[in-house]
């Protein structure tokens, strides 16, 4: 996986505690954020936002959208790299 | 005062002049003078209402015209000047200095331009001067890259004074206000406009020139060009609704693109184009409040984006290349870079507390009191969208990810001054947004920082992240690889080629189809009438028949 060049100084992310600590404080605040939601009380426009977790929801589901449309694209759209380099 | 009325191109247009006969320390200095006294100028000596026309052929070409709109652009564009003339000091090429200061001038000129006749002039000489900064890639895909970059804007210009012409015969008059699309000249310059705004369809000129760029040269494009060309919209097209749905198009296709693509560079080319997606809905919604979101998302917009692509441009300049597949680790030897790499990301995501967020909430929320729920959803779509690329995508697989091994050096100190100012800014304008919002052309009482404000967008924002943590554990998101993206170009650059060389193959068979067939009537016609007389025949008709037999034989 990671490639240290011997006798190299260990950076901040070469340690995977660090990663694991990092990664938990983030699910933290996104558990602390999604709460939020239930006790803060909202200044609302849409009947969407009247979902607990609405905005939560959206973020993770576009996202997974996103991912789940572009690995269908790829299959359509790439090409090789020099694609149009020949007969051009 | 007579410094008042001078135009803001003018220093820019001297020092491009002085630029070539000067170089070294001295040549630095003018160039940092021109932004600098050029926007000291518009800041202090500048009030709005300022008009100045100089007559050609008894025309009259208003060569300035200043109020809320021209200014607050003509501040952000010299602000930016400045800033990418520090990061261009290292630089010894003495076309790219000139080039990006006529270029920079052009922009000024265009902005500050009343009449439609003068901003054609600086509409071809923003083409004229961007399209050297393309070149000086060096190669022979910049030089390609660069001859359609040229096809499109020039048409994009003609198309502006045609439609100018035309506009002038329905209306009597060429002053640049607004413009509408009641006569086809309008809807000739919205096409213009829209060419170099990167419409969807029209757009490929810039994901396939701005990475063939150099270093300096790509982060000075994605400036200007597509800038000027939201200017010009407000004031032209404000409130046109067939903005609205574009602005939606440009928002949410090029984020499936920027997950496909490799090379960052054109990953941020089109995450440009989505956020122009957010602009242009904001000008087709035209109320106060969208307008003013348009400005202001144009002016901090333009600080990350440019401060994005220092970055790449500052890793391209490191390592030579920027293809997310092979890079990684680089926090390790670039940790400046990747801390104001991040600070963009941040500011693009519109994570609270940086400049995104401040002026991409105008547009949001004009949405929702206009009634465009569903345009809303999309573009919230596209702003978790975003995180993605500009977010995560970018500093990710450049500086952190999995370590490519590459141990190379920090920036040069003028890159990073460079960017530290924009990323400072970036800052400034997201804690303190009441003096971005005291400079917006329209009086609108808007404040982003309330608390359901606030915590919408970090959940949206930390949910995606969340999404993205997920996926790339699972390893399910497409693999960064070194690919080709079939876009709208593949039209131009496939389809049309090989339709033009099946027209011309269809020609040639027609061709040699009606000559073999006279061929063999003639060759009928001398057999009939000769076939008794062959043996006795004269010299001439056997030659004839011979030759003909050759010729089909020849096919």
């Amino acid at each position: 996986m990671d490639k240290h060049l011997p006798d190299e100084k260990r950076y901040f992310f070469d340690k995977p505690q660090n990663v694991e600590r990092l990664l938990r404080a983030f699910y933290a605040v996104c558990g602390l954020l999604f709460i939020l939601d239930f006790f803060v009380h909202r200044h609302i426009y849409t009947n969407w936002e009247k979902l607990p977790g609405f905005y939560a929801l959206y973020g993770f589901v576009a996202f997974v959208v996103l991912i789940v449309v572009s690995r269908l694209l790829r299959r359509l759209l790439t090409r090789k790299e020099n694609y149009y380099d020949v007969d051009e | 005062m007579w410094m008042s009325e001078l135009p803001p191109f003018i220093p820019f247009f001297l020092a491009a002049l002085l630029a070539l006969v000067t170089h070294g320390h001295v040549r630095s200095a003018l160039m940092l003078t021109a932004p600098l006294l050029g926007g000291l100028h518009l800041w202090l000596d500048m009030p709005e209402g300022v008009l100045l026309s100089v007559s050609l052929l008894e025309f009259d070409l208003i060569l300035m015209r200043s109020d809320r709109l021209s200014l607050i652009f003509g501040y952000i564009f010299h602000i930016a000047a400045f800033v990418l003339v520090i990061y261009t000091l290292h630089l010894k090429d003495t076309m790219q200095h000139i080039a990006g200061l006529i270029y920079a001038g052009s922009a000024m000129g265009a902005v500050f331009a009343g009449d439609l006749i003068t901003l054609f002039i600086f509409w071809e000489l923003l083409v004229i001067s961007s399209v050297f900064l393309i070149w000086a890639g060096d190669s022979i895909r910049a030089t390609k890259a660069g001859m359609r970059y040229l096809v499109f804007q020039i048409s994009s210009g003609v198309l502006l004074l045609a439609g100018a012409l035309i506009h002038y015969r329905y209306t009597g008059s060429l002053a640049f206000d607004f413009i509408g699309i009641e006569n086809p000249g309008g809807w000739l310059i919205l096409l213009a406009f829209g060419i170099k705004c990167a419409f969807p369809l029209l757009h490929n000129w810039l994901t396939d020139a701005y990475p063939e760029s150099t270093p300096t040269g790509a982060a000075v494009l994605s400036i200007f060009t597509t800038k000027v060309a939201i200017y010009t919209l407000i004031r032209g097209f404000p409130g046109t609704d067939i903005l609205i749905y574009i602005g939606a198009v440009m928002a949410c296709f090029p984020l499936f693109y920027a997950v496909l693509e490799n090379n960052l560079r054109r990953v941020l080319s089109y995450i440009l184009i989505n956020q122009l997606g957010f602009m242009v809905t904001g000008i087709g919604l035209g109320t106060a409040l969208a307008l003013n979101g348009a400005v202001a998302h144009a002016f901090s917009h333009i600080l990350y984006e440019s401060l994005l692509f220092m970055s790449m441009g500052a890793v391209l300049y490191r390592v030579g290349h920027v293809y997310a597949s092979d890079l990684g680790g680089l926090y390790k030897t670039m940790p400046k870079t990747t801390i104001l790499c991040i600070i963009g990301s941040a500011s693009i995501s519109a994570l609270p507390l940086f400049s995104g967020f401040v002026s991409k909430s105008f547009v949001m929320t004009a949405l929702l009191e206009e009634g465009h729920q569903y345009v809303w959803l999309a573009l919230l779509f596209a702003s978790a969208g975003v995180l993605y690329h500009a977010g995560i995508k970018v500093p990710y697989f450049a500086f952190f990810a999995h370590d490519s091994g590459i141990r190379t050096q920090e920036a040069p100190t003028n890159m990073i001054i460079a960017m530290l100012i924009a990323a400072t800014l970036c800052i400034l304008i997201g804690i303190f947004p009441q003096y971005l919002y005291a400079l917006l052309p329209w009086d609108v009482d808007y404040w982003p920082y309330d608390t359901t404000h606030v915590i919408a967008q970090l959940q949206l924002l930390m949910f995606a992240a969340l999404a993205f943590v997920w996926m790339e554990k699972r390893r399910y998101a497409p693999a960064q690889i070194h690919t080709t993206n079939i876009d709208a170009e593949w039209l131009y650059r496939k389809a049309l080629p090989a339709i033009v060389s099946d027209i011309r193959s269809l020609i040639v068979h027609i061709h040699r189809t009606l000559y073999l067939l006279l061929t063999v009537l003639s060759l009928l016609m001398i057999f009939t009438r000769n076939i008794g007389t062959w043996l006795t025949g004269n010299l001439t008709e056997k030659l004839l028949v011979l030759l003909t037999i050759f010729i089909i034989a020849g096919l």
